[in-house]
């Protein structure tokens, strides 16, 4: 199993923050949006250092949509900043209609997505965004894992026009991917060669499935682990791949079952392949108030959980 | 584009009101109520008020952008587009049908020239064109953002969050104009959904410029829109009341909310279409 430094750790809005500033400086044509919340989302560097692209709409997230939707025409990149919860379920029919149908060049950032938000409770706590934004016809879903990939991603999406949904959360996490890598849409990233399961994992829980990875090679399992950032377009290829060698499969997100990661590599290998699989995710349930810890614990969200996961799966190849 | 003076515009809404009435009638479906209330206003706009370019691109720099929020009377913006030379007149008839560009309610997924954004969902189309207005600050484009809504859609809530935006922001390169001919599909908006004050009391309170109109009447729309443009760039956005009447001029249609959504039948299409001239010929 290889090994990954940990660079530091950081939260993955942080990544975002600084990825929008450095699009300040590079692309004169990016503006940028905020629904009350530029501190959490870490939008306020961009706010000072160039205010005239900047705007504070107040908590008004459906205005927010639409005028994102508007600066478009006109030529402007804008992206959007607040939780994930309001960036998508909240706004559901003013993103499908203003934006995806009307095929705008928006790129909606969500930060504190998932039960890692934490002592909020569910009310904050959207385990759903990624099926919402998936189901949406055009639209590119991504989940970065770390500080250094979400910084890269920010900065990638610019470049590529057409409605991108930008997933990232609020805990510190270890960040270990190359602070100059270049972010490639759709693009499933191999973290280590195996032979005997394939691990698909996002977002956090790509840290976790790397942790996993040590435990399985203790017990003599040898795990593919492989990243996957870009929820849609899904990486076939890599997964089909991936899949032929190992004969068996475990998803691992911080998201619903229904509709997420697992969901639609269901769906790939039904139609193409199909291959047990195991999932980790959340199973149908609303999250809770807790630490962000407390809470992986207990909704199974755990490298653990995921060691259990491969250990079932394999027994039914 | 020639500006057409009032006694044209009303040769040239005659038209666009027969079209309107063709076109829902061809499918038998569509919303000629609000269209042909409309009528004059679009015509007004797109034949006299805007600076605008039928060789149409989407970002409309250097030029008056409209946007339709209240989509449903998308008859009446097709006709006008197609009037103004933006796509062939006889699309029209393709109207709502497999295939077409001219969808039941407007949208920029058939590349119809003319389209900036999908509307039919009600409530977002002020937020549109609040943010394309900020757009043309950006660009330092002084051309004007015209937008129109509905008097029913003013219940979705997003609009007073697009009001409150664009007062605070003086975004005042914006002009909205809102179709107050109070009916809206289950009845009058009174008895649906009363307002509880002048809709002109709420939005000057909100901060914005308020103007009135008579909007079957092409002389008052030509006098307000022009006093309307007048007050752009003093700080304000600007809200244009615009009274109409819905099924406006043609007699059974007028008086209640009953043509909203409904098509008229061939006698009752033979009926309306004598009421009014062919002026410039049908499609």
């Amino acid at each position: 199993m290889k090994k990954f430094e940990i660079q530091n750790v950081k939260d993955t809005r942080s990544g975002f923050g600084a990825g929008l500033s450095e699009l300040g400086k590079t692309n004169p044509r990016v503006v940028a949006l905020c629904a009350d919340l530029t501190g959490s989302l870490k939008m306020d560097a961009f706010q000072k250092d160039y205010p005239e692209r900047f705007f504070q709409v107040g908590i008004a997230e459906a205005n927010m949509m639409g005028l994102a939707a508007g600066l478009t025409i006109g030529g402007w990149i804008p992206y959007t900043g607040t939780f994930a919860n309001f960036s998508t379920g909240r706004v559901y029919d003013q993103i499908r209609q203003s934006i995806a149908y009307s095929g705008k060049n928006v790129k909606i950032c969500a930060s504190h997505a998932g039960i890692t938000l934490g002592e909020d409770g569910a009310t904050h706590q959207i385990l759903e965004d990624l099926g919402l934004m998936k189901m949406m016809p055009g639209m590119v879903v991504i989940n970065p894992c770390d500080y250094n990939q979400t910084k890269a991603a920010t900065i990638a999406i610019a470049d590529y026009v057409g409605p991108v949904y930008l997933r990232f959360g609020r805990p510190a996490v270890p960040n270990f991917t190359d602070a100059n890598q270049k972010f490639e849409i759709g693009k499933a990233l191999l973290l280590n060669e195996g032979t005997d399961v394939s691990i698909f994992a996002t977002g956090h829980l790509v840290w976790k499935a790397i942790e996993a990875g040590h435990i399985l090679a203790e017990k003599g399992i040898n795990a593919e682990i492989i990243n996957i950032h870009t929820i849609k377009p899904l990486d076939e290829n890599a997964i089909l791949n991936s899949v032929a060698k190992t004969r068996c499969v475990v998803s691992a997100e911080e998201h619903q079952m229904n509709g997420g990661l697992g969901d639609s590599i269901c769906q790939l290998l039904a139609r193409k392949n199909p291959t047990p699989i195991e999932m980790v995710a959340v199973n149908d349930s609303f999250g809770e108030s807790g630490t962000p810890d407390d809470l992986m614990k207990k909704y199974g969200l755990e490298a653990a959980n995921i060691v259990d996961a491969v250990l079932r799966v394999i027994a039914r190849k | 584009m020639n500006k057409l003076p009032a006694p044209e515009l009303n040769n040239l809404t005659s038209q666009i009101r027969r079209d309107v009435l063709r076109m829902v009638h061809g499918c038998k479906s569509g919303h000629p109520g609000g269209s042909l209330g409309c009528a004059d206003f679009f015509a007004a706009l797109y034949f006299n008020i805007m600076e605008h370019n039928p060789a149409f691109n989407m970002n409309g720099e250097g030029e008056d952008i409209f946007f339709l929020s209240n989509g449903h009377i998308s008859p009446v913006f097709y006709s006008t587009l197609a009037r103004s030379g933006y796509f062939p007149v006889e699309e029209l008839k393709t109207f709502r049908k497999l295939n077409t560009r001219l969808q039941g309610h407007p949208t920029t997924h058939e590349h119809l020239p003319g389209i900036r954004i999908a509307s039919g969902s009600l409530g977002q189309g002020i937020s549109v064109a609040a943010g394309a207005a900020l757009a043309k600050k950006l660009n330092k484009d002084t051309h004007l953002v015209y937008a129109l809504m509905g008097d029913g859609e003013i219940e979705e809530g997003q609009n007073w969050e697009a009001f409150m935006f664009a007062a605070h922001n003086k975004v005042d390169n914006l002009i909205v104009t809102i179709d107050l001919n109070g009916q809206q599909i289950d009845g009058s908006t009174q008895n649906i959904m009363g307002l509880g004050a002048d809709i002109a009391v709420k939005l000057a309170s909100f901060g914005w410029q308020i103007l009135h109109m008579e909007g079957n009447n092409s002389q008052s729309i030509l006098d307000t829109m022009n006093e309307a443009k007048a007050l752009t760039g003093k700080g304000k956005p600007i809200f244009v009341v615009m009274k109409t009447e819905m099924g406006y001029p043609v007699d059974f249609m007028m008086g209640s909310h009953k043509w909203h959504g409904v098509s008229p039948n061939d006698a009752e299409l033979e009926n309306a279409l004598a009421q009014l001239p062919e002026t410039i010929g049908d499609y």
